[in-house]
């Protein structure tokens, strides 16, 4: 059977990194910001389950169980504040949420 | 076959990532994603991380992009109009330098070149998982614990101040 290369997930991690990076900058929407924000979060676990598997450490999936963890409480907390800004401004645009007074 | 699996679970990765950038509905955006999670799991099953694949599916994918579409839902979000930036040029800008940090994360990464993955590792079955979970990373645990307890709270107090 075929082993596949370690630079293949790393390359695919690297592409999944630079989209969600490129998502975040360039769009004007917060909860579209959000996803990228998910995505760049889920190109890192990648990697590490990669260097976790490569290493044969468990430390590695431990810490993408974490970063699981806190990407979901960052999600709560997040869409809340998503869903007052919705509430006070009729729009998520960034652009027009410059004040933090709501 | 495994390199099969990983061309296919690699490219839809990929692909349902650029929808993620490129569609203007942040519903598309969100069910793009939802993809592109569907595939890392995949991708984990195939780095022998069974564990991290069933959470993934179960925690990412059923629980934190289903709030996500609740809320794009509950707000009834419609695409964004295209509206003109205040800076046109700076759009154009994005491109570059998503290819250069892309090429520099390719820069870090091209000297494992020859190292193969070993195909097959129990590394990261259920058991072991668990076990050191709660032997060595006990305390992360609980800390993680309070944190989510700090999550609910915050997430409520908002709600409420609404």
């Amino acid at each position: 059977m075929t082993t596949i290369p370690i630079s293949w997930y790393l390359a695919v991690a690297a592409v999944l990194f630079t989209i969600g990076a490129v998502t975040v900058f360039v769009k004007r929407n917060a909860l579209v910001m959000l996803l990228g924000i998910e995505l760049m979060l889920n190109a890192a676990n990648l990697t590490a389950v990669t260097f976790s598997s490569y290493f044969r450490e468990l430390a590695g999936q431990i810490l993408v169980f974490f970063v699981m963890v806190v990407a979901a409480a960052e999600a709560a907390v997040g869409l809340a504040i998503i869903v007052l800004l919705f509430r006070h401004r009729e729009t998520l645009n960034v652009d027009e949420a410059q004040l933090l007074k709501l | 076959m495994e390199r099969a699996l990983f061309v296919i679970f690699a490219l839809t990765a990929i692909v349902a990532a650029l929808n993620v950038l490129l569609r203007r509905h942040p519903l598309h955006s969100a069910l793009a994603l939802l993809v592109v999670l569907g595939a890392l799991a995949g991708l984990y099953i195939l780095l022998g991380a069974y564990f991290l694949a069933m959470i993934q599916v179960v925690i990412y994918a059923g629980a934190i992009l289903v709030l996500f579409l609740f809320v794009i839902m509950l707000l009834n979000i419609r695409a964004e109009e295209a509206r003109l930036a205040r800076r046109p040029f700076l759009r154009w800008l994005a491109l570059p330098f998503a290819l250069l940090l892309g090429a520099e994360i390719f820069y870090l990464v091209r000297t494992f070149e020859e190292n193969p993955v070993p195909s097959g590792t129990s590394v990261g079955v259920t058991e072991a998982i668990g076990r050191e979970l709660f032997t060595t990373y006990l305390l992360p645990f609980e800390v993680t614990s309070i944190l989510i307890l700090i999550a609910i709270l915050g997430a409520v107090v908002l709600a409420r101040r609404g």
